[in-house]
């Protein structure tokens, strides 16, 4: 009989603890052994002394943090490479949620845990897809575990935007987004979509979006935002973090239509504030029909939730028969309410 | 598509603060949809569209089938509005293989399904939508789009979508109906102009400009005529053989809030004037009529305690004959005459102010204190009716406004242009040593002063609620209004008319603002705000 990953794994104030292995996943202060999923900074915080990642994930640590703050060793692991840590076999999956982003797949004397970090199955041009692994314990998100969220095609929301331009041409389009991820893969999006203008995008965004380009993200031509003339941005799709759109920054702007790019768009009144007047459904984590597929998928006895709404998930896995639990792991998900 | 595409015209003019960009929105729907849909969205937005609705208790009948108890609840606690809980809970129906469903296929449906069919008429219906479009029909079948759209801003939009002015479409509008084929046959030059046929029909009115106390200098005695500015709310009052209809500045009907009047309507003749509580011949401050705007069900006690009248002060139509080319002076007399004449209930005329000079009418206009009143009206003797808002033959000299130097205590940001900007300001009086908020405004100063306004405020914030921000006690505004009464809606028990920033007064220490005692010394006798029993 394999020993229940609740006898191996544990939660400490730090974050999850592997106990054979010795090591952290996402751990929330300085450690010295940290398996980070993916660059966010409610999952990768500063001051680790050892720390495995992707190379993209570590890439993105050292552009957020500098270089000192980013672990005193990194050691990058790829997608699939297995590892043996104390006995501990460890792997990375894609996750499909940003550039880097991996589920840390745990096995110890045949018992297998997922630990998914933030993920999402639809296609995103900017990361490698979700892939799926089976195990005992799947260690899941609940950032959208309620009924209400269905995250429409990404595509869908992008027509939309474009619509709008067409029909105000002469406004600024100014969209409001998390600067890992989401930004790059509206981009993306836009492109494919045939948007091929130069977007202009707020200093906050630029960084991270040169990292992608020198990772092998085709984003086009990007310019920083800071001409002088209003006219400039008549028409134009400009990126900006979701605190700005609203600010005075957005006043160099042309008319500026604000636009909000999250999955908390699809409920109305969370839409409504802050000014936002085209809300665009567009997430990088999973909706509830992904959690509940996920979760059945994995074909795990037990689903561990880490953050976010766990009381109507664990609900809907009971009514499956399946056992679900609370880590209440503190800190995360804080990036994640508010910006996702 | 059509109900996809409603859906997504409703969803932005919800988002959209800014008129023009409704405006450029309700022009899309016209330019990209088809009979009969448009004119089905056209009624929808005008809210002309009366079919018996789904009451909310189907609708939740509906959901319960579909869902887990626990997680509805989880989820309408959440959401924290039934009809969109349900378009975003409904189970997707990736089988449904159905047409797109067409507005007019919604709405004729609710207008001839037995409501027995109902639930499963609207299951199927939501069963084919995606989340977005089931908001928009749940709010259909329940009857509130509520989007921020008037009727006449519909109206506007087909207008400037026909290139056309909106008088037009108002002159015909009573004589067509949902989908209104004709009109949209006549608007693209394919069919004649419909035939209101004997209708009440709303005509737009003459509107006043502001007159600019530089201008005063320039008006030549002879030339005008005055006459008290009432505060009450405009009405054009149509009545003949086709029926009778009351009708706000801006077209809307407003025939059922006030039966009494509508009651006196047993003339031949289109008239314009100013809607007033009036008890034993004295005209009650606006509050008193604010109790009764808006009612769908008037009651007795309403009718006795905020007995309306009608102050008229113009004739468009006697009979069928058009006395809008006449002018004013001519208008006048017939006015006169026709009154002597009809000597309609609950209504009197607005008397002409003699004067013989400007510089006497300025008296006049100085010595007007009553709360009934907001200044003068001056109208060219030889003006024509010409619909809109036209500089030069009509001007309103409102009394000089009162003024107090109130605190700044709370900002909130504005809306669309403004959104970026600290532009909505609460201020307040002393009561001691306390500090009472006494109203807000958002008007009044220049775009420098926005700017200092806003960039004051957020160097001087000292709480955060939401969009709003508290802040320091540290400066005074000059605040202008129109009239104070009492209000027991107000923790300082008074409420200001019209207020707005009349300057900043950075040279003002804030405990040399004004104590709320003057402002309550300027409140006129007997303007009690009157409270619902």
């Amino acid at each position: 009989m394999p020993p229940h990953p609740k006898t191996w794994l544990s939660v400490t104030p730090a974050g999850l603890f592997c106990e054979p292995g010795g090591f952290y996943v996402d751990p929330q202060r300085p450690v010295d052994r940290a398996v980070i999923t993916h660059g966010h900074s409610d999952h990768a915080r500063p001051g680790h002394e050892r720390v495995l990642a992707t190379s993209e994930t570590l890439a993105i640590m050292r552009e957020r943090m500098g270089v000192e703050r980013a672990g005193q060793i990194q050691q990058p692991l790829r997608y699939g490479e297995v590892l043996h840590i104390n006995g501990v076999k460890l792997w990375l999956r894609p996750a499909g949620h940003v550039l880097g982003s991996a589920q840390v797949c745990l096995e110890w004397q045949g018992a297998r845990a997922v630990f998914s970090g933030d993920y999402k199955r639809r296609p995103d041009p900017t990361c490698a897809p979700f892939e799926l692994e089976r195990c005992d314990v799947f260690v899941t998100e609940a950032t959208f575990a309620l009924p209400v969220f269905h995250h429409p095609p990404a595509e869908l929301e992008i027509a939309r935007l474009l619509r709008s331009v067409r029909l105000f041409p002469e406004r600024t389009h100014v969209i409001g987004c998390y600067a890992l991820g989401k930004a790059q893969r509206l981009i993306a999006l836009l492109r494919q979509a045939g948007w091929d203008a130069p977007i202009p995008l707020h200093g906050a965004l630029m960084r991270l979006c040169r990292l992608y380009q020198e990772l092998g993200v085709d984003l086009g031509e990007l310019v920083p935002a800071t001409v002088q003339g209003r006219e400039k941005f008549a028409g134009a799709i400009v990126l900006a973090p979701p605190s700005e759109i609203g600010e005075r920054w957005a006043r160099r702007l042309n008319d500026p239509l604000p636009c909000l790019a999250s999955g908390w768009m699809r409920v109305r009144q969370r839409a409504r504030q802050g000014g936002v007047e085209l809300p665009l459904i567009v997430s990088d984590h999973a909706d509830w029909p992904e959690l509940l597929a996920t979760c059945a998928e994995v074909e795990a006895q037990e689903i561990w939730i880490t953050h976010g709404r766990e009381d109507a998930l664990i609900h809907a896995l009971g009514l499956r028969g399946i056992k679900g639990r609370a880590l209440h792991l503190i800190g995360m998900g804080e990036e994640g309410e508010e910006d996702e | 598509m059509s109900v996809p595409a409603f859906a997504e015209l409703l969803e932005r003019l919800v988002f959209s603060p800014g008129r023009n960009a409704k405006l450029a929105l309700i022009r899309q729907w016209f330019e990209t949809q088809g009979d009969p849909d448009r004119g089905i969205g056209l009624a929808a937005l005008a809210g002309e569209l009366v079919f018996r609705t789904a009451k909310p208790a189907i609708l939740r009948e509906l959901i319960a089938e579909r869902t887990d108890p626990t997680l509805f609840a989880i989820s309408y606690d959440y959401v924290g509005d039934l009809a969109e809980t349900i378009a975003l809970m409904w189970p997707a129906d990736a089988a449904s293989n159905r047409p797109p469903l067409s507005l007019t296929e919604v709405v004729e449906t609710l207008e001839t399904a037995p409501k027995s069919a109902l639930p499963t008429i609207i299951a199927a219906w939501l069963d084919a939508l995606d989340p977005g479009a089931r908001l928009a029909l749940l709010k259909l079948v329940t009857g509130g789009l509520r989007v921020g759209a008037s009727a006449r801003l519909a109206k506007t939009a087909l207008a400037e979508w026909a290139k056309i002015e909106v008088g037009e479409i108002e002159e015909v509008w009573h004589g067509v109906a949902p989908p209104y084929r004709p009109l949209f046959a006549w608007l693209e030059g394919r069919g004649p102009r419909p035939d209101p046929m004997g209708l009440p029909v709303f005509r737009p009115l003459m509107l006043a400009h502001p007159l600019d106390e530089k201008d005063v200098a320039n008006l030549e005695a002879v030339e005008w005529r005055a006459e008290w500015k009432w505060d009450g709310i405009r009405v054009q009052l149509t009545a003949g053989p086709g029926g009778a209809r009351l009708w706000s500045r801006s077209g809307e009907d407003v025939s059922g809030s006030f039966p009494e009047i509508l009651e006196a309507m047993t003339f031949h003749a289109v008239a314009d004037g100013e809607l007033l509580v009036v008890r034993d011949g004295q005209v009650a401050p606006f509050s008193d009529l604010q109790q009764r705007l808006n009612r769908k069900v008037v009651t007795q006690k309403m009718r006795r305690e905020h007995p309306v009248a009608v102050r008229l002060y113009d004739l468009l139509f006697d009979g069928e004959e058009d006395l809008r080319g006449l002018p004013f002076d001519q208008r006048r007399k017939r006015l006169e005459t026709w009154y002597e004449r009809v000597r309609p209930e609950r209504m009197d005329l607005s008397p002409l102010i003699p004067f013989s000079s400007i510089g006497e009418l300025a008296e006049i206009r100085a010595g007007a204190r009553a709360a009934s009143i907001e200044g003068l009206m001056l109208k060219r003797g030889d003006s024509i009716y010409s619909p809109g808002r036209i500089k030069g033959p009509w001007w309103k000299w409102k009394r000089n406004p009162l003024s107090v130097d109130a605190v700044l205590m709370y900002a909130q940001r504005g809306h669309g242009k403004r959104s970026s900007f600290y532009s909505d300001y609460t201020f307040g009086l002393w009561r001691g040593d306390e500090l009472v908020p006494i109203g807000k405004a958002y008007s009044g100063y220049t775009d420098e002063e926005l700017l200092w306004l806003d960039k004051w405020i957020r160097n001087h914030t000292t709480n955060r609620f939401g969009p709003v921000r508290e802040v320091e006690r540290g400066l005074v505004l000059e605040v202008e209004f129109d009239a104070a009464q009492y209000s027991t809606r107000h923790k300082s028990g008074v409420a200001l008319r019209f207020p707005r920033i009349a300057r900043l007064r950075r040279d003002k220490p804030p405990e040399e603002a004004d104590q709320l005692e003057t402002l309550t010394a300027l409140i006129v006798p007997g303007s009690q705000e009157a409270v619902e029993g």
